[in-house]
């Protein structure tokens, strides 16, 4: 039973490893999908959950936090990332078969992961990828584990086998409670995240990664990847761009342009 | 018709139907020779004839959810009318936090994917394709679906413009909730609504956003005073949201609002491309940064390369003068 284990709290964390958003992104010209092969990074909306789990096992005074990820290559290097702040170990799905993944491909593959991991309490996830933002997967997780879900967290606490949360709205916030095993997706600002210390650093290599195939996890491949998309990109135009407009330097006197542009448009 | 029939996901809050609804609703009139709304909450009744008069001719109303989160029971709700061969061949649903649920839900019962962060959808040899801006907008990626499930979209706010047209009040028909099993239990305990004053970011004419280079907290009191000033909502860059300087509803981007204003004034924003998606639909934009390769001066059509803190003070004295 969840959370009657008073004391101690298992959470894993959905983490995505993704190219450095600093880098211009481009498409590849035949998939048309984002390109994902240089080294990849622990993707910062990520570190929110890393963060926010880690300070939920350490109140409860027990436990451990788990990272699930699924990325091509077998690349680690974001996983690493996370283990550093303090995550216990990790399971990474890497396969051939499951590139070009649409988001629902790829809620099944996390969730035949996460349920790897036993005795999971809460599962974490952020509330978009920085570099898919399709903003779906962590409710398509909890829908495949027939768990409920509570999105865009801007606070969580445990009390007893409970979860509540502080979910941001239109209007302000909502306090939502869910019975745990639950499906949490968090935005930034829940929790700041820490720098990995160098003994975190250190200590990151040695933890256990368990890469798992598709097989393992009992999926087909024709489910996953191009061969499971059913959704294909056409085509990709250049939007129209916007005319130059007028740029001037502040000789002291910049400021009567925008009077003069306001006024024309009878703003002011 | 690519598509004849096609389900709107509509929202509301105290009988006043969200924008992002009848903006969706303007669009699938263009598209299906049927349009009707899916509402997940009591009062179908209070929104009928709204909805009706953007062209729903039927809401299928789930009735009260007992305080749950939307996405489990309407998601579900959608998805037995589906299964039971009474559903839509496409079905938009807002880019906002209950339609992200309902569409991730639904999608996983339905085992349909979806198209994302739409701007507009049109129909290409007899299909419906959406349209997604990437890289802030520069490009955009056309996509369709290959299989013929249901379609599922999840649309931005502000991609279409809203319409009347005239209709009946839509008749309410009730859409039942089935079992969810282990999948109930997200319940809301307790609102919390912010109080705000002034005009919001989602209709104001003008907007007034700050950003990193106002230097501190206090300096965004001159992205406040100049917004009073032109009765305009102030907005923020999401580096100075994290930064704890304004509140989130304040952000606008990608992960924050979308704004089409007649007027948006960048100051001190660098124009990353997230913070590009939320404000490039403005009517003028106007910017003011010191740095002259801010790629915000790439849709400005006024640029003023200067210091925030020198052309902003001068600005709102001259206006108050007025
Ligand atoms: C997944 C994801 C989602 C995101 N969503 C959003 C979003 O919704 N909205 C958003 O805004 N961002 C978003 N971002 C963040 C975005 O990438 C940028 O980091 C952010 O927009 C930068 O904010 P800024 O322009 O205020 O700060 P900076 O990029 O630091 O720019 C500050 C600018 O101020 C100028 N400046 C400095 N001092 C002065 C001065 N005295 N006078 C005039 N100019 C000055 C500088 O030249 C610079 O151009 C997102 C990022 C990710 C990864
Ligand atoms: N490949 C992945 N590996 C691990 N977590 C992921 C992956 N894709 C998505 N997620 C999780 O789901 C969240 C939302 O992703 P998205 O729906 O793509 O915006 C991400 O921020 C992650 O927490």
């Amino acid at each position: 039973m969840p959370g009657a284990n008073f004391g101690t709290m298992n959470v894993v964390v959905c983490v995505k490893q993704i190219p450095d958003p600093a880098d211009p992104g481009a498409l590849d010209p035949t998939t048309k999908t984002l390109k994902r092969d240089g080294k990849l990074i622990l993707d910062e909306s990520d570190a929110y959950g890393v963060e926010m789990a880690l300070q939920l096992v350490d109140t409860a005074g027990g436990g451990e936090v788990t990272l699930v990820s699924m990325a091509p290559n077998s690349e680690v290097s974001g996983l690493r990332t996370a283990l550093a702040m303090g995550a216990a170990k990790a399971v990474l799905v890497s396969d051939d078969a499951l590139k070009g993944s649409d988001a629902l491909s790829t809620a099944k593959v996390l969730a035949a992961a996460i349920k790897r991991v036993e005795g999971a309490d809460l599962i974490l996830a952020a509330t978009e990828s920085s570099d898919g933002y399709t903003g779906t997967v962590p409710e398509q997780i909890a829908e495949v584990l027939g768990l409920p879900s509570i999105t865009f967290a801007k606070g969580i606490s445990i009390d007893g086998s409970t979860v509540k949360v502080d979910r941001q709205t239109e209007a302000g916030y909502d306090e939502v409670t869910a019975p745990l095993p639950a499906v949490v997706s968090v935005t930034a600002g829940v929790v700041e995240p820490r720098y990995p210390s160098f003994k975190g650093i250190m200590a990151a290599k040695s933890k256990p990664v368990d890469e798992v195939k598709i097989a393992d996890l009992g999926l087909d491949a024709s489910n996953v990847g191009w061969a499971g998309a059913r959704q294909e990109i056409v085509e990709v135009a250049t939007a129209e761009a916007r005319e130059a407009g007028e740029i001037v330097e502040d000789d002291g006197e910049g400021y009567t342009k925008i009077v003069a542009f306001l006024e024309n448009l009878k703003i002011i | 018709m690519a598509v004849s029939k096609i389900w709107v996901f509509a929202e509301a809050t105290n009988g006043k139907v969200a924008n992002i609804t009848l903006e969706m609703l303007a669009k699938a009139r263009e598209l299906a020779g049927t349009v009707e709304a899916v509402y997940g909450g009591a009062d179908a009744d209070a929104v009928a004839a709204e909805l009706g008069a953007h062209g729903a001719t039927t809401v299928h109303a789930t009735g009260d959810l007992g305080g749950a989160l939307a996405g489990v029971p309407v998601g579900a709700a959608i998805a037995a009318a589906v299964d039971a061969g009474n559903g839509p061949d496409a079905i938009f649903l807002g880019t906002t936090y209950d339609g992200r649920d309902v569409a991730g839900r639904l999608s996983v019962r339905l085992d349909a994917p979806v198209i994302t962060n739409v701007v507009d959808i049109a129909e290409r040899d007899g299909s419906l394709v959406g349209i997604e801006p990437v890289f802030g907008g520069t490009q955009n990626v056309i996509t369709k679906f290959t299989s013929d499930k249901t379609q599922i979209f999840l649309i931005r706010p502000k991609s279409f413009a809203a319409e009347e047209a005239g209709g009946a009040p839509a008749a309410v028909a009730a859409l039942a909730v089935p079992e969810v099993g282990s999948t109930a239990g997200a319940t809301i305990v307790n609102r919390h609504v912010e109080e705000k004053t002034g005009p919001s970011l989602d209709d104001a004419a003008v907007v007034v956003a700050g950003g990193r280079g106002m230097g501190d907290a206090e300096k965004y009191q001159l992205v406040e005073d100049l917004a009073k000033l032109l009765h305009a909502a102030p907005g923020a860059s999401r580096a100075i949201v994290d930064a704890g300087w304004v509140p989130y509803s304040y952000q606008v981007g990608q992960t924050g609002k979308v704004v089409k204003p007649t007027v948006y004034i960048a100051a001190g924003i660098s124009g990353a491309t997230q913070h590009l998606v939320g404000m490039k639909g403005s009517k003028h934009i106007i910017a003011i940064n010191k740095d002259p390769e801010a790629p915000i001066f790439s849709v400005a059509d006024l640029g003023i390369v200067g210091d925030v803190h020198k052309v902003m003070p001068k600005l709102i004295e001259a206006l108050q003068g007025r």
